[in-house]
């Protein structure tokens, strides 16, 4: 089981730490809302829970409770400009289907 | 699909709820807009990769109006459309702009605020700000890929009320929801993240292309207060061109340019100033229409001697401003310099030599106030936690309104912190008096016709009662933003009558400075006009009190003797009345008061006889 991150969102991630000022990496995970069921969370992580599974990626430490990695197993976290506009996309091969927006999706 | 950003611990937000907020500077030369991105305070770019937006509007007659660099270009072929600098008409009327006749435009002084003809019809300086508002909005949507939920814009400490107001309601024009005005030293300083730093006295040195701004700002637990504020609203960047453009004439022995070759060298004039700030020297050439040539070099010491007067000009009100908050330079813990001039080493230079320690300078000084804003939209849209953090902001001028003998009572002293309520009691002045003018004034002097008009209400239907009896609660209050709501309320019957005030005409920073400086220089004469204008309508009261008395009971108590004294000694004061001397209205006053004794305890005594009479004895 394992989560990724390209090279270019490792490289955004690291420097967003550095930015900062403090953080031990990133925290990714799943909670139960939005339109079609599920949400994505992605926040700093200041320090590590006990239950925290814990990925290393082109030098980014990512951290995920057990709960969430069953929807994002595989995922690969990119970072994409689209006009105007930039951010952190989640290729997750789980999700059976996403709301338009692709803010929340269904595994 | 929407693109994520990394959020804050615990603050992420639910799907679609994403409050994404942005910081405006919204400024006289450029605008700015900048957000909080993954925890980092960012500007938004175009899509050119250009930050600042010219905050200059075309009109025309069969289009959109244009905005920013595309109207810029505009400016010398279509003056009269073409808007610049509108930020300095926010607000104000024509009476207000003293050099309407160096502008290219078509003033149409409307009520409240000037406007301007163009192509496109009237349009007024709210207007064209809101043009300039919503390509802002628009980028910050594009970029942050979604509606924005809110905004702060920054403005100068010195805005009053009807600027401030102005900005405003160019905002909802825009389609913005200002979540507050910030004004701009503050928004620089929280760049800085001097919020989280030692607790002081900071100073914020804004030198931007035509304006000047020197701020006193403190810092307490976390809490920004604005102590002083001094500028010159006509120095900037462009002197400092002017002053080596003037050398470029006076070096090649050129005569009067026509309009291109004075704009030709004025670039040139302004990238070697630019140069200079990296380079020890630069040489200037430049071939004019009239087949004129120049070639000069200009050197680092040459350019101090040209402009070090106008260096030397923005010192005074730093000092000012300085003694205004009654600090010295030792007891200032931080400088930030904000606006493009101040990347002149020669700027920085005088700056550090004045309070004697090395400016911040190390973020982007055109940017800077534009992140702070962006970090402060960021904690109001609620995307932050604990570390939240209060500004308070400080009113200019005093405000008060006017009492008997056209006095100003202040009610709300300069320099007071806000938001700020403030209340005080008034009276009734004549017997029966059933309503009360309540004229709202802002200022430092003590007569109503020295200080500022900003509105008037009657506070009508009080009940009927004898002078001074009436209790009339005044009560002042000033939001966040500066907005001043004025209400009175008679204590007994509870009759209220409020204003909130929209002043019809602003006020700019050089005539806050003037209404200051005159209250210095005038303050001992002022304070002699009171005591003058207090003894005649003490003497005034006084005197129509006795007429009433005389009417009421001379004939049945006073023997003509005694009412000839009386009557007498009313002549006399009424003799001194129109005299400048408040000690002998005093004095005259203290007379007839001596001279009515006896009546007064005599009348007395008949209405407590009237009192008791048919009364029994056990009923008292």
């Amino acid at each position: 089981m394992a989560i990724t991150l390209t090279e270019r969102a490792a490289k955004h991630v690291s420097n967003f730490i550095a930015k900062r000022g403090k953080g031990v990496g990133l925290r990714l995970g799943v909670r139960t809302s939005g339109c079609s069921g599920l949400a994505y969370k992605m926040e700093f992580a200041d320090q590590a829970g006990e239950e925290d599974l814990r990925f290393e990626s082109h030098g980014v430490t990512v951290l995920i409770d057990p709960k969430s990695l069953q929807y994002l197993d595989g995922t690969e976290l990119d970072f994409v400009r689209e006009g105007l506009n930039e951010g952190f996309k989640f290729n997750n091969p789980n999700v059976k289907d996403a709301c338009g927006c692709g803010e929340s999706f269904n595994v | 699909m929407a693109l994520l950003q990394i959020s804050e611990p615990g603050m992420s937000t639910e799907p679609h709820q994403h409050r994404l907020a942005a910081g405006i500077d919204l400024g006289t030369t450029n605008s700015l807009v900048a957000s909080v991105r993954n925890s980092v305070s960012v500007v938004l770019n175009d899509e050119d990769g250009r930050a600042l937006l010219p905050s200059v509007v075309r009109y025309s007659a069969t289009a959109a109006p244009v905005v920013g660099y595309a109207a810029q270009c505009a400016q010398s072929i279509d003056p009269h459309n073409t808007l610049v600098s509108v930020k300095r008409f926010m607000g104000r009327g024509l009476a207000d702009i003293t050099d309407a006749g160096s502008f290219p435009y078509h003033f149409v002084d409307a009520p409240g605020m000037v406007q301007f003809r163009t192509a496109a019809g009237v349009k007024s300086p709210v207007e064209a700000s809101a043009e300039i508002l919503r390509v802002l909005r628009d980028r910050a949507e594009r970029s942050l890929g979604g509606e924005l939920s809110g905004v702060v814009i920054t403005v100068p400490a010195y805005f009053d009320d009807a600027q401030r107001q102005a900005t405003k309601d160019a905002a909802k024009l825009a389609g913005l929801n200002v979540l507050r005005l910030l004004n701009e030293p503050t928004a620089a300083a929280i760049a800085y993240g001097l919020d989280n730093a030692a607790e002081g006295i900071y100073a914020v040195y804004d030198l931007g292309g035509g304006t000047f701004d020197i701020s006193i700002l403190r810092l307490s637990q976390g809490v920004f207060e604005v102590l002083a504020t001094n500028g010159d609203s006509a120095l900037g960047g462009d002197d400092f061109d002017q002053r080596v453009f003037c050398w470029i004439l006076e070096k090649s022995r050129l005569a009067a340019l026509d309009a291109k070759d004075t704009r030709l060298l004025l670039t040139k004039a302004r990238e070697a100033k630019e140069s200079l700030s990296e380079h020890r020297e630069v040489s200037i050439t430049a071939v004019l229409s009239t087949g004129e040539t120049v070639d000069l070099m200009l050197n680092a010491t040459t350019f101090h001697e040209i402009t070090q007067s106008l260096v030397n000009k923005t010192l005074a009100p730093t000092r000012k401003a300085l003694r205004d908050a009654g600090l010295s330079v030792d007891e200032i813990k931080g400088v930030v310099m904000v606006g493009g001039s101040t990347r002149m080493p020669r700027i920085q230079a005088a700056v550090a030599e004045f309070f004697q320690q090395t400016p911040l300078t190390n973020l982007d000084p055109d940017k800077v106030v534009a992140l702070g804003a962006a970090i402060q939209a960021n904690v109001l849209a609620g995307n932050r936690g604990e570390d939240d953090w209060l500004l308070l902001d400080v009113i200019p001028l005093s405000l008060g309104i006017e009492t008997m003998g056209g006095l100003v009572e202040k009610i709300v002293p300069r320099n007071t912190t806000i938001p700020a309520a403030r209340g005080q009691e008034f009276t009734t002045y004549k017997d029966g008096q059933t309503a009360m003018s309540i004229h709202v004034l802002q200022g430092e002097r003590e007569l109503v016709s020295d200080c500022r008009s900003l509105a008037k209400f009657e506070l009508r239907g009080i009940p009927p009662m004898v002078a001074g009896a009436a209790r009339i609660r005044v009560t002042f209050q000033v939001d966040a933003d500066g907005l001043l709501s004025v209400s009175a309320q008679e204590l007994k019957s509870g009759v209220q009558a409020s204003v909130t005030v929209k002043p019809a005409y602003g006020l700019a920073d050089e005539d806050i400075t003037r209404m200051l400086r005159d209250s210095y220089t005038h303050a001992k004469d002022d304070m002699q006009m009171r005591a003058l204008q207090e003894a005649r309508v003490d003497a005034q009261r006084l005197m129509d009190a006795t007429q009433t008395a005389l009417d009421e009971n001379a004939a049945e108590l006073l023997t003509a003797d005694e009412r000839n004294a009386i009557e007498a000694a009313m002549r006399t004061l009424q003799g001194r009345l129109d005299g400048s001397d408040p000690r002998a209205i005093k004095d005259a006053a203290e007379a007839l008061n001596a001279a009515t004794h006896d009546f007064a305890a005599r009348r007395m005594d008949v209405s407590v006889r009237e009192a008791l009479t048919g009364q029994r004895l056990d009923a008292i």
